[in-house]
């Protein structure tokens, strides 16, 4: 990757233009002064080339799932297809008003319905709602889902919600959102929810708890069962946070366990691209016991982000049911090769078997000395970076001080994961003998480690 | 060590007070801007603005991270420290010379319930 | 056997594997699920489908849908995508990449939105955009939770009526599920009072007509609220910027700007402010900064309003948005540049307005646009049978003339329909 310093705004030039319009009909309208706009436009004069070269420099200092492995926890960042990028710019689809009578939209309809059934045996849900646009936003749906079900029930009461300590940051926040307060259920230290903690928070005044299993230390909650029926005869609901659905996929589903409302990330589990933090879609799938009070609040404007529908069911339907028995399992087999490939050199702080990712606690032997730290999390993360390989999650979950959060997935190979157990290794050593190199990484990226304090004190946001 | 100063009262959120009469002046202790790291904001209320004992006034921000502050005493604002609204660092530099907020304290027996230097000592390890 | 496509490992690497970790089998790896929730059936989906029969699918599926010529707006506009774009936006290392927390491999992705960040407040006027929201829909609910926040004591917001519908339905889902009060109004000045925090006006309403909103920021801010403006970014190339109506905030939907109508999305929503809102404005932010060796950069900052640090503090949830939606719009932006950006709105509406006064001249309209002010979108009432004029133009292959809740019929034109088209639409009407 080599450095590129410009923004498009250094390359204008009065008079240059890069668009290319029809012929008009009609007048030219002339607009009241008071309507009017008074500042000028200030956008770049640039021609077509600029541009496309320009964007096409900005995108080589980028990394992405086809640069390179990008072992980032709790992200699923899975291959994607390239078929499904066919399929999503489809043009007999891609022109389609969202308002367009039903007749003239069937094929659409029909795309919905036909994911809608497959997402609902794949998890053992009835059915699924697309408006949500991301994971947070299913989150924040669902919730809205959850609390629609106590008012139809006349059960206005309950206006708490359960969240355990490990989850991602996006559940509580949702759910203050959604108007609920947030309990926090703690975890034991073996990593699990505490069931006994649990138990005394529970009251007429909980909606539900929410739920990510296997949870964000990859750890298979293994009495939900227990937790469910606690929750469910407490008259509340559970809410599964599909984040980490991937180790889950073809293997076991979420309904079974006795889950009432689910989110699914189609931009992790069913390998729509994350570009660069979106486009992904959220959709929320709800259970039985839901569907007599089922009242679906309308969290976007129409229907959801169809292109990346489109992109998950052509996963889907790619992999199809005989494929998708070993999703799961593939990248369960992953994780666990990893884990148990380093621990002599990475602190495990939780040793069972993992599911799709797993928690190190920074580095056996981090080099300190008299006078030098050790090198850290953010250290070994950045040194990664020198190697090749995008950085796992760092720092979360937040019960690790040094936490280094990795998920290979299933469509990496042995030798890829090989090759980053080796580096990994390497950096193990470097930290040992010389920790005041790790803490300058990266040396060999486009730019090195940004003063992030001042981008902070001192905003600059706009050009 | 962090410092802590003798004669001054602290709260278990690491809130610091200085008794001026009936006013409670409140700033953070060095522990507590030790563990936040560089403060790259300080989020501060309005004069006037009323807060009732451990109720958030503001918060401190760095660059990963967020804590709120929490009023170790009740009563209302007299004066927030504006120099802190362009100079966040002053807080890094000399979290005692730097205080937050003055507060005109509503129930003085609330003090009873802080706690002294060498029992602050004991939580901020 | 050969392995599937996505899944490379050989026999011998799962075997591998596995000895590795010290377990028999894959199931083995299972052992913490108990038994009863490993499902042991077939899932009831289609068998593997070659490359081949995904696109057959697709397109089967596709010839279902009635490929028509838009003229409809209401949220979402049919204009023309130049394509530099999807060239540009499909480039894999701005597609499969992540949103941009190792900045040092991500500056790409950092720097276009830094750009559309720039862009924005150029066209809005104001000081500060977020990095992007789902859809201009939702920008607005949180534009909302936005002037909430800033204030300590005021529970309301008044948002006009005028807004689009699409726009109307989340809001008031937003706002159902808090304890603040949602007041929905033709005259928002009329609701202002000491318990409101802020106001929602569009500068385009849902029947096309431009607002004038002058005197509006005096007012509001005299009660001491905030004004919010949803507006259309691309007609902001010729109309009065929601800072030049004095507004805290601007919010909107971005896919008037080159995005495909997609059957509803993916789009992108913008939200930007004042200075003094900005440590209100939720999701992520782009700033520059300086790296060690003193080379400009770019990080997200100002992370410590955010869900993954502030948890349930945090201004809002969002976290995933619609970064590469804001790379579209950013370089369509950059393609357009002022001078194209003023033609697109000259043609779409002379269009428009073209439209308009041929379907008035049918007589089976009323106008109720007299004073002529509404740019690409304008709504007619109808004084023929609405049903049948629908049909018709359906079977001319238009979808156009779409009825509003109050009875009216909405229209939109773009730079993409020409003379012909319009005529034979005009046509049509004649002919009923």
């Amino acid at each position: 990757m080599k450095y590129y310093d410009k923004l498009i705004f250094e390359l204008s030039r009065p008079g240059r233009s890069a668009y290319s319009l029809p012929k008009g009909c009609g007048k030219e309208i002339e607009l009241p002064a008071a309507l009017r706009r008074q500042a000028p436009l200030d956008l770049p004069e640039v021609s077509e080339v600029d541009v496309v070269r320009h964007y096409t420099n900005l995108s080589q200092m980028n990394f992405g799932v086809d640069t390179g492995f990008y072992p980032l926890g709790s992200c699923t960042m899975k291959y994607n297809p390239k078929i499904n990028e066919e399929i999503a710019a489809h043009p007999l689809f891609t022109g389609l008003h969202p308002l367009q009578p039903a007749e003239t939209v069937e094929g659409a309809q029909e795309v919905i319905d036909t994911l809608d059934k497959a997402l609902a045996a794949i998890t053992g849900f009835e059915h699924f709602t697309f408006l949500p646009c991301a994971g947070a936003h299913g989150e924040l749906t669902g919730l809205m889902l959850m609390r629609e079900y106590h008012m139809a029930r006349g059960d206005s009461a309950r206006t708490k919600v359960i969240v355990p300590d490990s989850a991602h940051g996006t559940n509580p926040a949702s759910a203050a959102v959604c108007g609920l307060e947030i309990v926090v259920v703690k975890s034991r230290p073996d990593g699990l929810v505490d069931v006994e903690d649990l138990k005394p928070l529970l009251g007429p005044d909980i909606a539900g708890i929410m739920m990510t299993n296997p949870n964000t230390l990859g750890l298979f909650e293994r009495e939900i069962r227990q937790i469910a029926a606690l929750v469910h005869e407490c008259g509340g609901l559970l809410y599964y946070d599909g984040a980490n659905m991937n180790p889950l996929l073809g293997k076991v589903r979420p309904g079974d366990m006795g889950f009432d409302i689910l989110h699914l990330n189609l931009h992790k589990t069913f390998s729509t691209p994350h570009g660069g933090g979106g486009p992904g879609s959220g959709p929320v799938g709800v259970a039985k016991s839901v569907l007599p009070y089922l009242r679906i609040p309308v969290t976007s404007g129409f229907h959801g982000n169809f292109g990346v529908m489109m992109r998950g069911l052509a996963y889907i339907l790619t992999l199809g049911k005989e494929n998708i028995k070993m999703a799961g399992p593939l990248a369960v087999l992953g994780a666990n090769y990893i884990k148990e490939s380093l621990k002599d050199v990475y602190k495990l702080p939780i040793p069972t078997v993992c599911k799709h990712e797993f928690v190190y606690d920074g580095l056996v032997n981090d080099g300190a000395r008299e006078g030098v730290p050790g090198a850290t999390t953010l250290d070994i993360a950045k040194r990664l970076l020198d190697y090749g390989f995008h950085a796992p999650t760092i720092y979360f979950p937040l019960l690790f001080h040094q936490a280094l959060m990795v998920e290979p997935t299933e469509t990496e190979s042995k030798e890829t994961l090989d090759a980053f157990i080796e580096v990994m290794r390497r950096i193990a050593e470097e930290a040992a003998a010389d920790p005041e190199m790790l803490h300058s990484a990266p040396h060999n990226t486009p730019i090195r480690r940004p003063d992030e304090t001042t981008a902070a004190r001192n905003p600059i946001v706009k050009a | 060590m962090s410092k802590i100063i003798e004669g001054l009262l602290y709260s278990e959120s690491h809130e610091w007070v200085k008794v001026d009469g009936d006013v409670a002046v409140i700033g953070v202790s060095d522990f507590a801007q030790a563990e936040m790291g560089d403060i790259t904001y300080v989020d501060l209320p309005e004069e006037g603005d009323e807060f009732s004992k451990e109720e958030d006034f503001g918060a401190l921000e760095s660059v990963k991270a967020s804590s709120e502050l929490y009023s170790p005493v009740s009563g209302k604002v007299v004066a927030v420290n504006a120099a802190l609204e362009d100079a966040p660092e002053l807080i890094n530099a000399d979290p005692y010379a730097n205080w937050i907020i003055k507060i005109e304290m509503s129930d003085k027996a609330e003090l009873d319930t802080l706690l002294n230097a060498a029992a602050y000592a004991e939580i901020a390890k | 056997m050969g392995t599937f496509a996505y899944f490379p490992h050989t026999e011998e690497d799962i075997r591998a594997m596995l000895d590795r970790i010290g377990v028999a089998s894959l199931d083995d790896l299972y052992s913490d699920v108990p038994d009863d929730f490993q499902y042991k059936g077939e899932y009831d989906l289609p068998s593997a489908m070659s490359e081949q029969e995904v696109r057959d699918f697709f397109e089967q599926l596709g010839r279902k849908n009635v490929q028509l010529k838009v003229l409809v707006g209401q949220g979402a506009y049919d204009h023309y995508v130049p394509a530099v774009i999807p060239y540009i936006t499909s480039r894999s290392e701005f597609l499969t990449s992540y949103t941009p927390y190792q900045s040092e491999i991500s500056q790409g992705t950092l720097r276009y939105i830094f750009e559309w960040q720039s862009m924005i407040c150029r066209l809005t006027g104001m000081d500060v955009s977020n990095a992007s929201m789902y859809d201009g829909p939702t920008a607005a609910a949180e534009a909302l939770r936005m002037m909430l926040a800033s204030s300590r004591k005021r529970n309301k917001v008044v948002v006009s009526a005028g807004l689009l519908p699409c726009v109307q339905k989340v809001i008031a889902t937003y706002m159902k599920y808090t304890d603040a009060q949602l007041v929905v109004t033709k005259d928002v000045l009329a609701e202002l009072g000491d318990d409101v925090a802020g106001v929602l006006v569009p500068e385009i309403g849902k029947l096309g007509r431009i607002n004038d909103l002058t005197g509006y920021a005096e007012k509001i801010h005299e009660a001491g609220a905030l004004m919010a403006v949803y507006c259309d970014p691309s007609t902001l190339a010729v109309l009065k910027s929601p800072a030049e109506w004095g507004a805290d905030i601007a919010v909107g939907d971005g896919q008037s700007l080159g995005i495909p109508l997609n059957y509803g999305g993916p789009y992108v929503g913008f939200l930007a402010c004042r200075t003094e809102l900005m440590r209100k404005l939720p999701g992520r932010i782009v700033g520059q900064t300086t790296d060690a060796d003193g080379k400009r950069c770019f990080v997200l900052t100002l992370q410590a309003r955010e869900q993954h640090i502030r948890r349930e503090k945090a201004t809002s949830n969002i976290c995933s948005n619609e970064s590469l939606m804001a790379l579209w719009c950013t370089v369509y932006l950059s393609l357009m540049g002022p001078e194209g950006m003023r033609k697109v709105n000259e043609l779409s509406s002379a269009g428009a307005h073209y439209l308009h006064d041929a379907l008035i001249a049918t007589g089976k309209f009323k106008d109720i646009h007299e004073d002529k002010l509404f740019l690409n979108e304008f709504t007619l009432k109808p004084l023929c049978d609405v049903e049948k004029l629908q049909k018709a133009f359906l079977a001319g292959g238009f979808f156009a003339g779409l009825q509003l809740e109050n009875g009216e019929l909405a229209f939109c034109v773009t730079e993409k329909h020409n003379k012909e088209e319009l005529d034979s639409l005009v046509k049509i009407v004649e002919g009923l």
